[in-house]
């Protein structure tokens, strides 16, 4: 069995303590000893974007990052945001515009549009196709997940021009 | 061409279609609930060491080591499985001749396919298992692999089974009138040779299953990413000798399934021969690798067509070579000759062609097993046919839309049967060919064709029509003697609080089956969406049935589920009428109450009703029994499959110093019959326009010369992202079929039916006027310049 050693970091503003072994990855110490499943697993290298989330205000891929690496970060998961407008507001119109099909993609897809919307104004369809160009969906064929996306970043824009 | 149908009791407009579905709420907040997902206590875990090399003869196995170490559970054989598992065979009696060997689920003896499950080790965790994997000695004798097609027919090639005398799995003819004369007879006939590429299906979500056997009750519950919860509780009852009552498969959340997740897989069965061994659940998760090797691979074609035509551009007949290369195996239960069967029987069917001669050869390899994936021989039926037709219209000097029209089936041919055998009730061929040219304005994109190719830009136009094989009858797998049911079940019961559960037979892997089925059930009981909730995927907790695949989910589970809706409509108004003392016929339900039919005035609330029918049926007649749950089944009835029709087109820019396409532009009009849900119809379509571009652009299971499986990551197999996929128009024509009661049809093939067909057309409308034409997908930069001598061969 492998040595575990502690760790504490910050994932969805609350404090954690962990024992972690050296290859465990942050995506399985968040699955499967926290048991917050929100993030999956589709590639366990880095190209299909499933387990896309934050950590210390950063988009990583989950599965390519060790847990142990973690010690001090703030992470934050599909599960979190909570108060976020802008996630919040694609959660809606992802759901509305069922911009997902079988939910797979959709944790990491929702993370990186959020992202997006936080370094890009108003970004056209073309910026959004090239950001999440690096999540895979099987299901949607992107056009839904695009047209979400873009109603968000254009309500945000609108109700900046208006304040 | 719309007629009154012979379903009185038909509602055209189904309700709810502005309500965004349950299960998209959910996953929007990270609350799915997938196979590996879920927790349990006491589980373990299993990891497959797998054949390194594509053919060989396994000489010695020492698991000595891996058994010693700490956390290790078992360790199992493909001789340990052939006491556990009663082998299986890949074949049907509707496909005389199919042969395939038995199968356990780890190889025995020999390896025949790199990545074939040779030995499985149960672990304590999911990294001791693999740790001990790697501990595992496995002495292989090297055999030759026979990897392409051609090598598998070649006279002096190695056998995949030395039992056999050649690599021919199956092979089959279908001929109608007489295609030799016709082509003696023919003013032109066109000719080509496609090659088209071997993919997979790469669900994000990869094929998952925790079995938990509890050997006190001899009960297994199966968690399972399956399309097919009760084809797969027949399996498991049948080949571990249980009883049917005791086994109950679970399918939570799929993460896309597309065909690929109900086929019968080695590490699955394993998984459940380890459980009822160890009397602990037991999961096993593919990880990327793992699928890419032992996932079902699709569509390696090998098609040589020649068509007959007028010199007025009439197709007077097809004679089609379709070789195909299938793996080691037939994959159980539901053959891998499907596949080719129904290529073979798309040829041609959109057109008024008499005469055909077509024969189909399934072969043997070594490489992984192919098999049924969505849209099921369509996009080799339709690329080949509307390869043909495009060829020949250059040749003929005519319009892509004139030569199709000039063939297709027209209104007053119907009911048809094409040459093939297919026989379709009525489709709409020449309004959505109508529709599709104002769609995309093609005079105008003609025009800007020709003005960008007089500056050395060249694109290109490509167009297709194709017909879509769903809700496939009784005559589709169990005439073959396979137990998969073509029929499906509804329980439906109203709650004491007056809202409804719905439990169908049909399953949800994202296409949104619970929320049409909640819709049907909501317009025929006359109540809002929002009141009734869908169950389904539990063989438990569900009605025995078909489940979703070949587009059977909304045409025959839909009319299940209107079915049992209007039965149960019918116990509320006779309760109704006991309660209120009138007769069930002075009562409607509408609006979510019980109305008074005459003055559409409300008499009672469900929840009153319930109220009384469950806490007060004292208050009600002696010997008055209100039913309050009601289950209906129904079996698709008429033709062998309701076909739907549709044409697509492309429009793309072909870069001819790089060989790299950008798609500009692409089109669908389909007609699927009454539409249940618009937005689920429309992204359906998308979706598998996608999956059909990838097809033709990107993905292809590329193999080295020993049989090693070169593209087996993310980074290797290409598959469409964002950045590379256009926005996508579509526009419908609707022609309810007969066929149902609820006149709807499937959809889930039509976008991957002939996306990839038009974008090959297109390509090889803009190499045309460089005399340059690609017949082996995917059309890859490097193909394209090979085709345009940039690069030589």
């Amino acid at each position: 069995m492998d040595p575990l050693y502690p760790i504490s970091f910050t994932l969805n503003g609350r404090e954690v303590a962990q024992e972690v072994s050296t290859r465990t990855t942050l995506a399985d110490l968040l699955r499967h000893q926290i048991g917050l499943t929100a993030t999956h697993v589709g590639c366990e290298q880095g190209s299909c974007g499933a387990c896309s989330l934050m950590v210390d205000g950063r988009m990583i891929r989950s599965c390519l990052v060790f847990a142990i690496q973690l010690d001090g970060a703030a992470v934050e998961t599909a599960e979190g945001f909570a108060g976020d407008p802008k996630m919040d507001a694609l959660r809606k119109a992802f759901a509305d515009r069922n911009a997902l099909q079988c939910g797979f993609c959709t944790s990491g897809m929702l993370v990186a549009a959020r992202d997006l919307l936080n370094r890009e104004n108003a970004p056209d369809r073309n910026v959004i196709r090239e950001f999440i160009s690096g999540n895979f969906c099987r299901c949607t064929g992107y056009e839904a997940i695009v047209d979400a996306i873009s109603q968000v970043a254009n309500a945000t824009a609108q109700s900046r021009d208006i304040t | 061409m719309t007629q009154p149908s012979k379903y009185p009791e038909r509602i055209a407009l189904i309700a709810g279609q502005d309500r965004p579905r349950r299960n998209a709420i959910r996953h929007a907040q990270g609350r799915g609930r997938f196979v590996d997902d879920i927790a349990f206590a006491n589980l373990a875990h299993l990891a497959v060491a797998r054949s390194p090399h594509a053919h060989a003869k396994i000489r010695e196995i020492d698991v000595s080591r891996a058994l010693t170490m700490p956390g290790v559970v078992a360790i199992y054989t493909g001789e340990d499985m052939k006491g556990l598992c009663k082998p299986w065979v890949g074949a049907l009696n509707h496909f005389p001749g199919l042969r395939s060997p038995e199968q356990y689920p780890l190889a025995v003896d020999r390896v025949r396919w790199n990545g074939e499950p040779v030995v499985a080790v149960v672990a304590e965790s999911r990294a001791i298992a693999e740790d001990a994997v790697d501990e595992i000695k496995i002495d292989y004798d090297i055999l030759p692999a026979v990897v392409g097609i051609r090598a598998s027919r070649a006279p002096d090639a190695p056998l995949v089974h030395s039992q056999y005398d050649s690599n021919l799995a199956y092979e089959m003819s279908l001929t109608a009138g007489d295609a030799a004369a016709a082509f003696a007879a023919a003013d032109l006939v066109v000719e080509e040779v496609l090659d088209l590429g071997r993919q997979t299906g790469l669900t994000l979500e990869p094929r998952s299953i925790v079995a938990d056997y509890d050997p006190s009750l001899q009960s297994l519950t199966a968690h399972s990413s399956t399309q097919t919860p009760y084809q797969m509780q027949d399996i498991f009852v049948r080949h571990f000798d249980l009883s049917e009552e005791n086994v109950r498969v679970i399918a939570p959340d799929v993460g896309g399934s597309f065909g690929m997740k109900l086929h019968v897989y080695g590490e699955e069965m394993a998984a459940v021969a380890a459980s009822i061994q160890l009397g602990r659940p037991v999961k096993f998760v593919a990880d990327r690798l793992e699928s890419f090797l032992s996932d079902i691979h699709l569509r390696e074609h090998l098609v040589h067509a020649k068509m007959a035509l007028s010199k007025t551009g009439d197709i007077t007949a097809m004679i089609v070579e379709d070789e195909t290369g299938i793996g080691p195996f037939s994959v159980y239960p539901r053959t891998s000759a499907m596949e080719g069967n129904q290529a073979l029987r798309l040829m041609g069917a959109p057109y008024k062609m008499p005469n055909y001669d077509g024969h189909l050869s399934v072969l043997f390899q070594n490489k992984s097993p192919t098999c049924q994936y969505r849209a099921v021989g369509h996009p080799i039926g339709v690329s080949v046919t509307e390869h043909l037709v495009d060829k020949a219209a250059r040749a003929l000097g005519l319009d892509p839309f004139e030569i199709r029209r000039r063939n297709i089936v027209t209104q007053d041919m119907y009911p048809h049967t094409t040459a093939t055998g297919y026989i379709l009730e009525r489709l709409s061929h020449e309004d959505c060919l109508d529709r599709l040219e104002e769609l995309m304005d093609y005079p105008r994109l003609r025009a800007e064709q020709a003005e960008l190719r007089a500056k050395g830009i060249y694109r290109g136009i490509g167009i297709a029509a194709f017909i879509e094989i769903t809700n496939p009858g009784p005559a589709f797998y169990g005439i073959g003697g396979a137990r998969i049911s073509s029929q499906d079940g509804c329980v439906i019961k109203i709650e004491p609080s007056g809202k409804f559960r719905v439990a169908v037979s049909v399953t949800e892997q994202g296409q949104g089956t619970e929320t049409v089925m909640a819709q049907v059930a909501a317009t025929y009981l006359g109540v809002d969406v929002g009141i009734v909730d869908v169950v389904t995927g539990d063989t438990e907790t569900t009605p025995y049935g078909g489940a979703t695949w070949a587009s059977r989910g909304a045409g025959i589970g839909g009319a299940t589920v209107m079915k049992a809706a209007l039965a149960m409509k019918a116990n509320l108004l006779e309760i109704a009428s006991v309660v209120l003392q009138g007769k069930p016929d002075d009562f409607d339900l509408s609006g979510g109450e019980i109305i008074f039919k005459e003055t559409g005035q409300s008499a009672i609330t469900l929840d009153e009703l319930c109220r009384i029918a469950y806490f007060r049926p004292d208050t009600l007649p002696e010997d008055y029994h209100p039913q309050l749950s009601v289950s209906r089944h129904y079996v698709p009835q008429g033709t062998p499959f309701d076909f739907t029709n549709g044409v697509q087109a492309s429009y793309l820019e072909v870069d001819t110093e790089t060989g790299i396409i950008k798609l500009l532009d692409h089109w669908v009009v389909e007609d699927c019959g009454v539409i249940l849900n618009k937005q689920l119809v429309d992204e359906q379509i998308r979706g598998g326009v996608v999956h059909g571009l990838g097809g033709i652009l990107l993905e292809e299971c590329l193999y080295s010369d020993n049989g090693q499986m070169l593209t087996n990551t993310m980074a290797d197999y290409l598959a469409p992202l964002a950045s590379e996929m256009p926005d996508i128009h579509i526009d419908h024509v609707c022609t309810p079929t007969e066929m149902t009661p609820l006149g709807a049809k499937g959809v889930g093939e039509a976008g991957t039916a002939a996306s990839g067909s038009v974008v090959l057309n297109a390509l090889n409308d803009a190499l045309s006027p460089l005399g340059a034409q690609v017949t082996q997908t995917p059309v890859t930069p490097e193909r394209i310049l090979r085709a345009l001598g940039v690069v030589a061969d």
